[in-house]
């Protein structure tokens, strides 16, 4: 894959926003249109949620921004911090899998980022187990992959993300294939670390509950090409816990944002 | 029919595998060599079967041992060429995985030959390699022919199977192509190359011996193969079971040990080496 071809590093300090897209398109070798024209700005310490459904394209938004994917033309902007000398990386990111690598134990997947950017080793360790010691794994160090639970890998796959202290950490999906009870705890969790942290966090999902529990707003996506059909931004008290998850104002915004999606879901016929 | 009904299963899938059954299948096989011997030795005996036909296994064990100083330095001999020839196999077929891997251009320029020296039979070729080329080193071509294209295949698979979003991470930060090679695709690959050398080893023992047989009388050599040639010819029968034997042994043993080998490597995190009960 080739280097994004409009990729603007914006200076962080002139404008507020982590993220800008302008006029941002993506047409596959197939034929295929599958994103925009979208225009997108995420300020820094947003919590931003991409709502929508299957094949609407939020993937591929997020893999632009990642800059695993070139646009088919508009430009990408994602900030860079000044300090450009810590062995870090602007970007962390969450796949939908787990995606670790199950020859080796949890702390060099963790370590992974590290030692892609030659950082040194003493160093490193702290910050390895800093990230896990921050998602809860640290008693897991050694252990390997295939012996961990689907959430504690998906803990893991953060940790990864978080190791090399990135402004923004975007996430795919993360939790959609764990069930309803690992995918709240790590709700709850992701949520204390953003408060805690304070990255900006743009949050890929097809689950109306999962976007308005987590963010401050949230995109929703119609499909074919990918555009962005409605914006609803989600005032509630912080720190949101269980029993915003149960209040009324909650089923309200679910409801709203429901009601935004469904016309995503009209054109399609049983899907 | 209404209800849930329990699908039927068989018994071996149905009952876990206790020691029990775990002992009754390492003893099948033993007590089916005793009988066949046993058996061999009887139509043997009964029939008053000459050696020079049929030795009696007996016979055949009373040779090995008779003939143990010439028939260990012949085992020596084939075992160094198996060895020989699957190093440079294993080297080969590994170098030139990663180098197909690296360039499309080589990989489309020299993968058809890597088949066609794979599909011509050994057996065609050792003769001519013979007249080109001193014995000992044609002897371990023949080994590293008939080796190299499984460890090449496999390895070739196992380079691409690479998972697609840890691909995506590795680019994502920035990897070089030495590192990501280092630490993604080669880890990935190793199940599938441990396969591959697998299968080599034996194919390795099977050139040299083929390799061997078309020396014949002509070479110096005094492999295992050789020797059962040459005990042809003077109908040293007993002899040539011996070295059947010898060459048989050395194949399971070579076979095992690259199981072993493949199992300890893997043993911590592929699904091939995890325990059933997992």
């Amino acid at each position: 894959m080739a280097e994004p071809a409009a990729l603007i590093e914006t200076n962080s300090a002139i404008s507020g926003l982590a993220v800008s897209l302008r006029g941002v398109t993506k047409v596959y070798d197939s034929g295929v249109a599958a994103l925009g024209p979208l225009d997108l700005d995420v300020a820094k310490g947003e919590f931003v949620s991409l709502l929508g459904p299957s094949g609407c394209g939020k993937s591929t938004a997020l893999r632009l921004i990642a800059g695993l994917s070139a646009p088919t033309s508009g430009t990408v902007g994602v900030s860079r911090r000044d300090g450009a000398a810590r062995a870090g990386h602007a970007v962390g990111f969450v796949f939908q899998e787990p995606t670790l690598m199950p020859w080796t134990s949890v702390r060099d997947n963790v370590r992974l980022p590290l030692k892609l950017a030659h950082a040194g080793s003493e160093e490193t360790h702290a910050r390895v187990d800093a990230a896990l010691t921050q998602v809860g794994l640290a008693e897991f160090a050694d252990a390997y992959p295939r012996e961990l639970s689907g959430g504690m890998k998906m803990r893991v796959s953060l940790a990864r993300a978080l190791v090399t202290d990135p402004d923004i950490l975007l996430m795919d999906e993360p939790f959609a294939a764990l069930d309803e009870i690992t995918r709240f705890r790590l709700n709850n969790d992701l949520l204390a670390l953003w408060r805690n942290l304070r990255k900006t966090v743009i949050f890929v999902t097809h689950s109306v509950f999962e976007s308005v529990y987590l963010s401050q707003r949230v995109l929703v996506m119609t499909s074919r090409p990918g555009r962005l059909a409605a914006e609803i931004r989600i005032d509630a008290a912080e720190p949101r816990g269980e029993e915003f998850r149960t209040s009324a104002d909650y089923a309200a915004y679910c409801r709203m944002v429901s009601n935004a999606l469904a016309p995503s879901y009209s054109g399609q016929s049983g899907s | 029919m209404s209800g849930l009904q329990t699908p039927p299963t068989s018994d071996a899938q149905a009952m876990p595998e206790s020691g029990g059954l775990r002992l009754v299948r390492i003893l099948l096989p033993v007590v089916v060599l005793a009988a066949g011997i046993a058996l061999w030795e009887f139509v043997v005996r009964v029939n008053n079967i000459p050696p020079y036909v049929l030795p009696g296994p007996g016979a055949v064990f009373k040779t090995l041992i008779s003939d143990w100083p010439v028939l260990s330095q012949s085992l020596l001999t084939t075992l160094l060429t198996t060895l020989e020839g699957f190093v440079a196999a294993a080297i080969g077929g590994i170098a030139l995985a990663l180098l197909f891997n690296q360039s499309k251009w080589l990989e489309y320029s020299l993968f058809p030959y890597a088949v066609i020296l794979q599909v011509t039979p050994v057996i065609a070729i050792a003769p001519l390699l013979l007249i080109y080329l001193p014995q000992q080193t044609a002897v371990i071509v023949c080994a590293w022919i008939v080796g190299f294209f499984p460890v090449l295949s496999n390895t070739t698979l196992g380079l691409n199977s690479v998972d697609r979003n840890l691909a995506g991470l590795f680019q994502l930060y920035g990897a070089s192509r030495l590192q990501t090679l280092a630490y993604l695709k080669l880890p990935s690959a190793l199940p599938f190359i441990l396969g591959g050398l697998r299968i080599a080893g034996g194919l390795s023992l099977i050139g040299a011996v083929v390799a061997e047989i078309a020396a014949g009388s002509a070479g110096a050599g005094s492999g295992l193969a050789y020797r059962i040639a040459e005990s042809g010819y003077r109908l040293n029968i007993p002899r040539m079971f011996a070295a059947l034997l010898l060459l048989s042994a050395a194949g399971i043993v070579i076979y095992g040990l690259l199981a072993l080998t493949s199992h300890l490597v893997l043993r911590r995190w592929h699904e091939s080496a995890l325990g059933k009960e997992n």
